[in-house]
């Protein structure tokens, strides 16, 4: 156990404060017994691994999510965020990590929806909207034409559009929610200039990273938490990175990547030249028997476009597919399992699991044509299977027969790389693996990726964490705006040559 | 680009009007006459009425399947409120139709906002009660034209630069719809609640209580149809305009509105009535027989669902920054 | 939790067999038939007699064996509203056939093949071109019955042959007539398609979540095409009894039965969402529905006073529950 000071003491008073927030969701206890405090002209930095909190913490403070205890005090008054609409009155606003705005309206009404100009009869003040919405994305240095419908942006566009959106409101407290995930240098930096404009206007930030070096730049105070609690909080300066990784981890600073070096066999899939009409292009690389296949970019980049064509979900418009040397068509998903190929996808609970049935039924679901008899279901057989892959996972769940949905993150993510198991795969493609996945499992996780990898399993591993791709991968594609930035084999790797590549930074 | 095409959808609606008039006209020469064309909207008022409030509620991810109910029991109860007293002044029957409409709309979106069931179960349920209740109120008996006021049947027959004042007050809900529609706070957030619900969440818009405004809207316009269709039709009994919420329904796919929601204009609801209204009164005209007027709404709801789902198939995420060439690939796919 | 066993035991199931069977909705469905069925037989000294309970499934065969088909449909989160409609055109096409001199066998096999011909086409429309089910049946809803009404206008076809009146008014042995035991065999093919085959379980995984199903590698459209044509052939076999039974047929034929056969599977304990349910709950719903209406019918209750008793009753066991819930969260919190 290391003890590390959990706070120190700060001057001024709060402009926002949380006081024991609590927040369960079943199966999890997302936040417990949580303090954290905003101070007027600060930006505040959360720290914490992907399942830390975070996310809920932000739910909470916009008034989606209701604490189930603790108190929220602004300028010291307790107050209760009933609904998103409480939060904004008391000038709270946020950029949320998924961008949620409406493809179908124009660009100046999804910034100003809820609170657009009015005119003196109380009606929406279209001409107001649309001039206002142009000013703000101008401070932003950005040319969108505010009436344009916003499903034709970008999606680094849709992030402006989502950052003049909190910017509109006449907000105090300003909640950026993984801001940069998905932008280039560049607009990083112009984010950065709004940011210290903010708190040059007295607003309380809440900055949301899991990038140190953007983290030391802008913040000023810290804020750590792990597993859903708050394990440190201060002045930023004279922290050292390695405390705060501490604080984050718990333990000690090397994660231990349970990397595994095995002699890589022959090619077993070489995908050439592959493109899409919106999504990628000219995407070419070879997976070899045993390897581990990282590719990385920023949020948005087209790496799990590219998985789900491999997968069948989508059709590439162009390029070709060879597994074993042999040319290869992949029209559905069913296609691709049958050839082998099996992918884990990054939303869980959407496209991996379905959550509403039980565990073995899911794990027999793309197998159900061994565990059946001419088209009859066999219960007997389905459990055994689902059994076998529990037990290897060493599955945390009540019976088999209860809903994933009531599994934790963890379990669920081993329910549905069970299920894949469980085909027979010869290439397994990972979609960010370990996302929202607590610390314990995740290391499971990696350990057993490893262990499939000397089994002579193939594996393309999409993953935005720097420290899971230098860890796992044997060689890595770098993705920036659906584009291939380059292949770096394992000895040429360093967390700066991948950043720099996926942001294009050269 | 998709603004344009959003015009041009309902351009195409005018253009495929006009041309339908114009081969009518070819038949029959007196079809597209000023006279006939006021005939023709006049006859399609109610529907646009209709079209317009199940618009409202389409647009926000729900459906109405009771309007055409709402319509028979409004209608049958102020039918025999005339009836029963005579010197009732009319502006207060209207009063008592928009009031009883409203109630029937708020009790479908009570159990569509606090209970969250689905609108088609909901609806499906009280399209059989309200009916239902009309018949318990009437016991079956028919309110007859001797039995209602001149004024109750004669004011929405009354010509205004040619146009019957039932015509006219189509014109005037559809440009109330309009402002609500586009320039209110809860027009915008019926469209918001049905593009997104999630984001609606996020933008501090009530989605439930949204979608509970949109059925008394609903309600309310259907039950002022209460009144238009029995003093149009000079009879109030149990089964008038069974069905008809199917043709709102149709009037709202004809015009581009999407039922998956968020996605629709009051001129589209307006252009897909007036669509329907044309060929029904055309049938008799080009000497096709009026039972055939069923399978051609049918094929034109189909044709205009395919239609609809072209246009609004996902794009997926938009990636590569240089959209030029791959807007091009997306024309030829 | 804290010291945990390296490999733990995980049971396949949690409680006995009979006390899931306790807290199921089924058995709440079987009070609420028992409580119908007493209230009957207290109410009317005509009801405990066998053959006016045989006469009183009459009621409900037809639209029974529709709405498991139905049942499989909304399961896998689609619906089809053009069922009635199929009945009928195939009724329409039996009653040409049968002008035309057709026999029996043939008939039978006109009257299926419309039936699933119809559901081929709503198949191809919903599977093949991806679009939304509500919308599409509508119109394929307006199409059919519109087919009914070009053909049939305002007359009607009589004159089955003989033999043909058995499939609706013939008996196989004692009290069971050939419907009640068509009907019978239809629940268990069903129900064993449902709840023992691969093919069930995907239907399953389809209405739960359609994405997670493609990419478990299940052929999503090709079973919900099988849906629809599965859907279509029983709306045809429901067409072959209803006709037999009626020995004419009318354009308006079995109008409105779509709403009576969703009721029924949501009253069946289907979630209208998709996902679950079973057919052993369409089964008791079936006999609710035909208890209630046979039960009004002894007291001489009017049609449409009973469809208000069905709606009511779809409303409030859909929304009974889920107050209940409500409550006793409220309770706890």
């Amino acid at each position: 156990m290391n003890k590390i000071a959990l706070s120190e003491p700060l001057s001024e008073t709060p402009l926002l404060e949380m006081r024991g927030i609590s927040k369960s969701f079943p199966g999890v206890k997302a936040l417990n017994d949580v303090n954290i405090a905003l101070f007027p002209g600060m930006v505040t930095a959360l720290i914490g691994e992907n399942g830390a909190g975070k996310s809920t913490l932000v739910k909470i403070l916009t008034g989606i999510y209701q604490s189930d205890e603790g108190e929220i005090h602004v300028d010291g008054e307790p107050v209760a965020f009933a609904n998103a609409q409480d939060a904004i009155d008391f000038g709270v606003t946020a950029i949320h990590q998924e961008t949620v705005l409406f493809d179908e309206l124009s660009v100046a009404e999804n910034i100003f929806l809820g609170h657009a100009p009015k005119t003196r009869l109380g009606f929406v003040n279209w001409k107001a909207v649309n001039a206002r919405a142009l000013a703000l994305l101008h401070s932003l240095e950005s040319n969108i034409d505010p009436r344009t419908r916003l499903k034709d942006l970008s999606i680094a566009q849709r992030h402006l559009v989502a950052i003049a959106r909190a910017l509109s409101v006449d907000a105090r407290i300003v909640i950026m929610d993984e801001p940069t995930a998905a932008l280039s240098r560049k607009e990083v930096d112009d984010l950065f200039q709004i940011v210290k404009r903010l708190k040059a206007q007295g607003k309380a930030v809440l900055f949301i990273s899991h990038k140190f070096d953007e983290v030391y730049e802008i913040a000023d105070h810290y804020a750590v938490f792990r597993d859903g609690k708050a394990v440190g909080s201060g002045v930023l300066a004279g922290v050292g990175q390695d405390e705060i990784v501490k604080l984050m981890v718990g333990r000690s600073i090397e994660h231990a990547f349970p990397k595994v070096e095995i002699p890589l066999g022959e090619t077993v899939l070489s995908v050439d030249n592959y493109s899409h009409p919106t999504e990628f292009r000219h995407i070419s690389f070879a997976l070899k028997k045993g390897e581990i296949f990282g590719i990385y970019g920023l949020v948005g980049a087209g790496r799990s476009e590219i998985c789900q064509s491999l997968f069948g979900v989508t059709r590439p418009s162009s390029g070709s597919l060879k597994l074993n040397g042999k040319e290869l068509v992949i029209h559905s998903p069913a296609d691709a399992i049958k050839a082998g190929i099996v992918y884990v996808p990054e939303e869980r609970g959407r496209h991996g699991a379905v959550l509403q049935l039980p565990i073995y039924q899911n794990i027999s679901l793309p197998s159900l044509t061994r565990t059946s008899r001419s088209g009859f279901l066999r219960a007997a057989e389905e459990f055994a299977l689902a059994r076998k892959y529990a037990e290897r996972f060493d599955l945390r769940a009540a019976a088999l027969s209860i809903p994933v949905g009531n599994l934790s993150g963890g379990n669920q993510q081993k329910v549905v790389i069970g299920k894949w198991l469980a085909t027979h795969p010869k290439i397994l493609i990972l979609d960010e693996p370990t996302k929202g996945i607590d610390i314990g499992s995740k290391a499971a996780v990696h350990a057993f990726i490893s262990e499939l990898a000397g089994e002579g399993l193939s594996i393309i591993m999409v993953s935005s964490e720097l420290p899971e791709i230098l860890g796992m991968s044997d060689r890595v594609l770098v993705m920036r705006e659906g584009l291939s930035a380059g292949v770096y084999e394992r000895d040429h790797l360093s967390a700066e040559t991948l950043v720099r590549a996926a942001t294009g930074n050269a | 680009m998709i603004k344009q095409l959003f015009k041009f959808r309902e351009m195409l609606l005018v253009v495929i009007i006009a041309m339908l008039l114009a081969v009518f006209s070819a038949r029959s020469p007196g079809f597209a006459k000023p006279g006939n064309l006021a005939n023709i909207f006049n006859d399609t008022s109610i529907l646009i009425i209709l079209a317009l409030g199940q618009m409202t509620v389409i647009l926000t991810k729900s459906i109405d399947l009771s309007v055409a109910a709402n319509v028979a029991f409004t209608g049958m109860a102020i039918g025999m409120l005339n009836a029963a007293y005579p010197a009732m002044p009319l502006a207060l029957i209207i009063l008592i139709a928009l009031g009883t409409g409203a109630v029937l709309g708020a009790i479908n979106g009570l159990f569509v906002w606090k209970l969250n069931i689905p609108s088609i179960v909901v609806t499906l349920g009280t399209l059989t009660i309200y009916r239902g209740m009309a018949f318990v109120l009437s016991g079956g008996a028919w309110v007859n034209a001797h039995q209602m006021t001149a004024p109750f049947l004669q004011t929405p027959r009354q010509l205004f630069f040619g146009l019957p004042l039932l015509g006219w007050t189509a014109i005037v809900i559809v440009a109330i719809m309009y402002v609500v529609m586009s320039r209110t706070f809860l027009g915008r957030a019926i469209y918001a609640s049905g593009g997104n619900p999630t984001a609606a969440v996020y933008a501090g818009i009530d989605v439930g209580r949204t979608r509970f405004y949109a059925f008394v809207i609903s309600g309310t316009l259907a039950g002022l149809c209460g009144y238009l269709w029995v003093s149009r039709y000079a009879v109030a009994y149990v089964d008038i305009a069974a069905g008809f919420e199917l043709d709102t329904v149709a009037a709202c796919v004809i015009g581009g509105i999407s039922t998956l929601g968020g996605i629709g204009s009051v001129a589209g609801a307006v252009l897909g009535s007036l669509f329907l209204g044309v060929i029904k009164n055309a049938l008799p005209v080009i000497n096709i027989s009026p039972f055939s007027q069923m399978a051609i709404s049918g094929s034109v709801i189909i044709a205009a669902v395919i239609f609809n789902a072209r246009q609004e198939r996902r794009r997926g995420r938009i990636i590569l920054r240089d959209r030029g060439a791959s807007e091009q690939i997306e024309v030829t796919a | 939790m804290s010291a945990v066993p390296e490999k733990r035991h995980i049971p396949d199931r949690l409680g006995t067999s009979v006390t899931r069977l306790f807290a199921s909705w089924e058995a709440l469905l079987v009070a609420v038939a028992a409580v119908i069925f007493i209230a009957n037989a207290l109410a009317s000294p005509y009801f405990l007699n066998a053959w006016n309970l045989s006469d009183a499934t009459f009621n409900f065969t037809e639209k029974a064996m529709v709405a498991f088909a139905m049942a499989l449909l909304i399961i896998a989160g689609e619906i089809d509203l053009s069922v009635a409609a199929i009945i009928a055109l195939a009724s329409t096409a039996m009653g040409a056939a049968a002008q035309a001199g057709v026999g029996t066998p043939g008939l039978v096999a006109i009257g299926i093949g419309v039936g699933a011909g119809c559901g081929m086409i709503n198949g191809i429309l919903v599977a093949g071109l991806r679009l939304p089910s509500i919308v599409v049946t509508i119109g394929t809803m307006s199409l059919f019955r519109g087919i009914a009404y070009i053909v049939l206008g305002d007359k009607a076809y009589g004159g089955y042959p003989a033999s043909f009146a058995y499939f609706g008014q013939g008996y196989v042995l004692w009290v069971f007539s050939f419907e009640f035991v068509l009907f019978a065999a239809l629940a268990v093919l069903f129900a064993v398609l449902l709840h023992a085959t691969n093919f069930g379980r995907r239907v399953y995984a389809i209405g739960n979540n359609e994405f997670a199903a493609r990419f478990s590698g299940i052929h999503v459209e090709r079973i919900k095409f099988t849906l629809f044509l599965l859907t279509g052939l029983m709306a045809g076999i429901a067409a072959v009894c209803l006709t037999s039974r009626l020995g004419s047929t009318r354009p308006s034929i079995a109008q409105g039965w779509e709403l009576e056969i969703v009721t029924m599977v949501v009253l069946g304990g289907i979630s209208i969402l998709g996902g679950s349910g079973t057919i052993g709950g369409v089964v008791i719903a079936a006999f609710v529905m035909g208890l209630v209406t046979f039960g009004l019918g002894l007291l001489n209750v009017p049609g449409i006073v009973m469809s208000i008793f069905i709606g009511l009753l779809l409303i409030t066991t859909i929304t009974l529950p889920i107050i209940i819930r409500q409550f006793g969260h409220r309770k706890s919190a």
